[in-house]
């Protein structure tokens, strides 16, 4: 017996025993003994994930677990990945959740029903890439939905904008599971089979409209779980009013199954199609990358910003999925290799510092009870440690050397700019645009998490509860550690992912032919002259960092160093209300991408009773809404709502009527029997 | 086009540089070696000697020339050139604005206001002249002093 | 033997770009000074500054923190990372492999990041509006450098900077084909907002209210300062050497030779007093525009760099 199956069933039944443990443990005891439980299902998960990239496969079927078609189950490369990743993340966030829940009180995320669930929501997280049927996925992917929906409402007591958020992720995850109802039942249909096998044994027999429609229909449920535009509204609500360790497995291990989903189904099973359908990828990934960011940058909530960083890295990586099937359609394998091999490095990389993210924002609102970067602040002295941590993220995250998130953009550039090889007017047009998006949303992203760091953990506190706000306790930041490590890792030693990427890639049909190699200490690229030392680039900038700060002492008269009050004008010191918040941050951006963000603005001027000329009260109000929400679903929504109303009309409560309903129905299936079969 | 033309056709307007002035070296500056940093501090002054100040750093007199340059921030100078008789409501930030400078740094006073409150001695919103107020090194007399003299103040400042 | 030669171009690199930044803008401001009619300074008077602001008390405003103490080496020390990448001399060096274009513009943008944090740092309105105002300009900079690296990488086929240059160098068509001159236009817009020169930026302003670099680091003092200031004149001075190498290479020693090195090292500083003559004469007759104005400005070279890379794959696909 192999690793796999083994690791897989150690993670079921540790998640089994950890939702028993949930339902039956005192308060005291549920916490630590939950958490625990949930880190060995990620522990489970990840090895089994580890083996897999390692080069071992396994497939099994499970007859009885589901009705009429059974279950099936296998792991390659490609699954192994999206496991690993899900996994770590899961063991990661269990042992920060411990300290998260622990002294919170028994309700919430420590409550019996959040404990309960956490641990088969982990679970689920593990498993989806495991299905290989159609049947297998569907089920799992809707467990997951629910684990995460319940997770989500953990906090529905305290906040109305839980519920709110909880009615806006069930509907929309269901409309999700609709449409990839429909699309893989039709694919099931015309490839007359519905395990992963058959599929991809009849994909060819399929007729290209058919296929289409298939790919239509599962990229906008994937799309969707990965909060791209434009089905992404549930994600800057969920997410935010989620706890933050569920926000946390959400953003860096949920959202990911939908790449996974897209990768298996539109590359994998569907072996590749033609052009226009990653031409469409690409421009939703581009502009979920920009708009994303962009919402980012507005935000003043700190969850909100993460959330919608999140619609711009899963944008990026839909960007390199695209044009991976774009170079594959036009028969450029082992670049098409290259570009899956940095959308998958990406996913990754996001995983890693949003996760981080997620529990360091976690940390703070756990101290302050505040998400609102316009009343946080002077954190960095308060909670040292989670600033530092919620730094080394945020590099990660603006895509800068020597943050992890820049080599996975940079491989993503580097296949887009050499993409210009493949033939066709297509490619050219698009491939300068996707280029220019993914910098456009790099540079926004600097200013989004300059504020976000600068702004929440720099400069002064500016409420009360920031300035009282106290360190995290040892656990969460233990948990913290383990993420910040991976960040470390995957920004120095990319080179050690290389071999594990090829062979995802190569689970889905690209030649994986060493893409990325050059060993732990630098990413070299074949068929292409580039390359990159992240080690090398660290190390020189800590020789001429110590220059910079050395080389002047040695000169410089050697003065004591003093403390100065900050340079008010002469005036009177200047409190934290003078500082710069997040909304006064991002006003210029604001200005520029006036057009696209369409902010609301009130101003309200009450004059006194005696006079109109003698102003009493000013008040200005301005919002930055989601304006694709504004625009898509309120028609949308107006109309199901006028739809509802009349069809209210329909059951006025007579007894006869509905009788008479029943009778015209059993009329209509006869006639259409009689008529048409 | 017109700009050009007028360029070519001005050149320098720099009056040639008067010799070094010969009194000594104010002891804080000896460490300023040929580089000065400016912080204008107007603590109450009638302006006039505000235009002195900016025509000494026009063109004609270019007190850039010496190594003089006006900043924008105390932390950024050497110098803090002091106007006017100093006010009841400027004598704090006065005092603030030379304490945000670091070592070494020197206090210019500037026109007879500000040695000894001048036409304004013993108005009641004056606090009295700057020595009153700061340790002052080096004084600049006249109602307003004449940008040649400015010059030469700050040319003994700098060193050149 | 040509092991030596690569490491002395590389150590050149670094020592020119370092010691004759202060010297670059000495001469940027004694060529404005005399076209102003003013005697200026000298060259030498930056170096002065620094050396005076070297000698003078370290100020720690109270509460600033980490970022605060950080910013101003980190700053000097992305750009000479980036100053020893970069062929300012020589395309064969030790580091060549590691040149890559996209590296280069990530550690400048670095740079500015760690200013700005620390402009935040300080909790001061003008040190949050200078950091604001920097990364309002940055994101939008950063689009138009990439475009313009996309652009020119086109004809080389890598992002590597030296074959990008040796390919320029053994085909000079490349470098007056429309696609490089708009590259070169694009550029040298983004390469005066990321210096912060007029029009985007006024670097000898004393109005808080229009500043943008210079309001984060009003609170600097010391060394701190003179790291700043040296900072920025070295992306400067990293940024037109860039720009000269991109577009003028010829000159740039493209084997391990000590003569090749000796006249790369004359024609790069011929370039850059030049190109320094250049910029300040400009910036005698242009008014600094607007900071609402300056999206647009950027919009423009935007603009450039799309077509530069349309017209270069056009074209290219053409002939």
């Amino acid at each position: 017996m192999s690793v796999i199956p083994a690791a897989l069933a150690a993670a079921a039944v540790l998640a089994g025993a950890g939702a028993l443990a949930g339902i039956v443990l005192p308060y005291r005891l549920r916490i630590p003994a939950v958490g625990v439980l949930t880190a060995g299902v990620g522990v489970g998960g990840g090895t089994a994930g580890v083996a897999a990239l390692g080069g071992s496969g396994w497939a099994g079927t499970f007859p009885g677990v589901l009705p009429l078609a059974g279950a099936a189950a296998a792991v390659d490369a490609l699954a192994g990945l999206f496991i690993a990743v899900a996994g770590a993340v899961v063991a990661a966030v269990a042992v920060y959740g411990i300290g998260y829940a622990a002294g919170h009180g028994p309700h919430g995320l420590g409550s019996r029903t959040a404990q309960a669930v956490l641990p088969p929501f982990a679970l689920t997280l593990v498993l989806v890439p495991v299905a290989a049927s159609v049947s297998t996925f569907l089920a799992l992917w809707e467990l997951m939905a629910l684990g995460s929906l319940l997770l989500v409402l953990a906090e529905h007591r305290e906040r109305a904008s839980v519920r709110q958020a909880g009615v806006w992720y069930a509907v929309m995850t269901h409309l999700g599971l609709v449409l990839l109802l429909a699309g893989l039942a039709l694919f099931a249909a015309g490839a007359g089979g519905e395990t992963f096998t058959a599929l991809r044994a009849g994909a060819h027999t399929v007729p290209p409209a058919v296929r289409g429609l298939v790919f239509v229909l599962v990229a906008l449920a994937f799309t969707s779980k990965a909060g791209a535009l434009p089905l992404h509204a549930w994600l800057p609500r969920a997410h935010p009013e989620a706890p933050s360790p569920v926000s946390a497995l959400m953003s860096a291990a949920m959202v990911n199954l939908g790449i996974y989903g897209l990768v298996r189904t539109g590359l994998d099973l569907l072996g590749g199609g033609p052009a226009w359908w990653w031409l469409g990828l690409i421009a939703v990934g581009g502009t979920s990358a920009v708009y994303g960011i962009l919402q980012a940058a507005m935000a003043s909530d700190l969850k909100r910003l993460l959330a919608y960083s999140t619609s711009e890295n899963m944008g990026l990586v839909l960007i390199g999925v695209g044009a991976s099937g774009l170079f594959a359609a036009y028969g450029d394998r082992p670049l098409a290799a290259l570009a899956l091999c940095a959308a998958l490095l990406h996913v990754v990389n996001h995983s890693a510092f949003k996760a981080l993210l997620f529990c360091a924002a976690g940390s703070v609102l756990r101290s302050t009870g505040l998400r609102d970067l316009d009343r946080l602040g002077g954190l960095r002295s308060r909670m040292p440690v989670t600033a530092a941590f919620f730094a080394v993220a945020a590099l990660g995250a603006v895509a800068l050397p020597p943050g992890n998130g820049f080599i996975s953009e940079w491989l993503l550039l580097q296949s887009l700019i050499h993409g210009l090889a493949v033939p066709g007017v297509a490619v050219a047009v698009v491939l300068p645009l996707s280029v220019a998006l993914i910098a456009l949303s790099a540079g926004i992203a600097a200013a989004a998490f300059v504020k976000a760091l600068g702004v929440g953990f720099f400069a002064r506190p500016r409420s009360d509860r920031a300035a009282s706000a106290e360190e995290a306790p040892i656990l969460m930041l233990a948990g913290m550690g383990l993420l910040g490590a991976a960040c470390a890792a995957l920004a120095l030693v990319p080179g050690l992912l290389g071999g594990s990427l090829d062979r995802a890639v190569g689970a889905t049909g690209l030649p994986g032919g060493g893409a990325v190699s050059g060993g732990g200490l630098e990413v070299r690229l074949t068929g292409i002259s580039a390359a990159l030392s992240p080690v090398w680039v660290v190390a020189a900038l800590t020789v001429a960092l110590m220059a910079a700060v050395g080389l002047p002492r040695l000169y410089g008269r050697r003065r004591r160093r003093v403390n100065a009050r900050l340079w008010d004008c002469g005036g009177g010191a200047p409190t934290p209300r003078m500082a710069y918040t997040a909304t006064s941050f991002a006003e210029p951006l604001q200005r520029v991408f006036d057009d696209v963000l369409a902010p609301e603005q009130d101003l309200d001027v009450t004059p006194v009773r005696e006079s109109a000329y003698l102003v009493e009260r000013v008040r200005f109000q301005r919002r930055v809404s989601d304006r694709i929400e504004h625009r898509l679903y309120e028609p949308v929504l107006r109309a199901l709502n006028t739809a509802g109303q009349s069809a209210r009309r329909l059951a006025g409560g007579s007894v006869h009527r509905y009788l008479g309903y029943g009778f015209a129905g059993l009329v209509f299936l006869l006639l259409a029997l009689a008529v048409g079969w | 086009m017109g700009l050009l033309r007028k360029i070519r056709t001005t050149g320098r307007v720099a009056e040639p540089a008067p010799p070094r002035p010969e009194a000594e070296q104010p002891l804080a500056a000896g460490e300023l070696r040929g580089s000065v940093q400016v912080r204008c501090v107007d603590a109450g002054s009638c302006n006039g000697c505000e235009i002195e100040i900016a025509a000494a750093f026009n063109p004609l007199y270019d007190a850039e020339r010496y190594g003089a340059r006006l900043v924008a921030s105390p932390r950024h100078a050497d110098v803090a050139l002091v106007t006017g008789p100093v006010t009841r409501n400027m004598a704090e930030p006065l005092r603030r604005t030379v304490a945000a400078m670091g070592e070494p740094k020197l206090v210019v006073a500037v026109g007879d206001c500000a040695i000894d409150c001048g036409e304004f001695a013993g108005g009641y919103g004056v606090e009295g002249a700057v020595a009153d107020v700061l340790p002052v090194d080096l004084a600049v007399p006249g109602c307003p002093p004449e940008p040649d003299q400015i010059v030469a103040a700050l040319r003994r400042v700098t060193g050149r | 033997m040509s092991a030596a030669v690569g490491y002395a171009a590389v150590a050149g690199q670094v020592v020119v770009v370092g010691a004759g930044a202060p010297l670059l803008t000495g001469w940027m401001r004694q060529v404005r000074a005399r076209l102003e009619g003013r005697a200026g300074a000298g060259v030498l008077q930056p170096w002065r500054d620094t050396r005076k602001l070297l000698r003078k008390e370290p100020v720690t405003p109270v509460g600033t923190g980490p970022a605060f103490r950080a910013a101003p080496a980190l700053l000097v020390a992305t750009t000479v990372v980036a100053a020893a990448l970069v062929p300012l001399l020589s395309t064969d060096t030790p580091v060549s492999s590691h040149a890559d274009l996209i590296v280069v513009v990530s550690l400048i943008a670095l740079g500015t990041l760690a200013l700005a944090l620390a402009g935040l740092d300080t909790g001061t309105a003008f040190g949050g509006m200078g950091a604001s105002r920097e990364m309002t300009v940055a994101a939008l900079v950063e689009p138009t450098i990439l475009l313009s690296v996309f652009a020119l990488s086109i004809p080389a086929g890598t992002t590597n900077i030296p074959a990008i240059v040796t390919g320029a160098v053994h085909e000079p068509a490349r470098l007056t084909s429309p696609a490089g001159l708009l590259a070169t236009a694009a550029l040298a817009v983004a390469v005066l907002a990321e210096t912060g020169r007029i029009p985007v930026d006024n670097p000898s302003t004393h109005l808080e209210l229009t500043m943008i670099h210079e309001a984060m680091v009003l609170e600097y003092a010391g060394p701190d300062l003179a790291l700043v200031e040296l900072g920025s004149q070295l992306r400067l001075t990293l940024l037109l050497g860039l720009l000269s190498s991109l577009f003028v290479p010829w000159g740039i020693a493209t084997s391990a030779s000590w003569a090749g090195l000796a006249v790369a090292l004359v024609l790069f500083a011929a370039k850059l007093v030049l190109l320094g003559a250049v910029l300040a004469a400009a910036e005698v007759f242009w008014a600094k525009v607007r900071l609402f104005r300056v999206p647009e400005l950027l919009a423009g070279s935007f603009l450039l760099a799309v077509l530069a890379v349309a017209s270069s794959y056009f074209l290219s696909g053409a002939s």
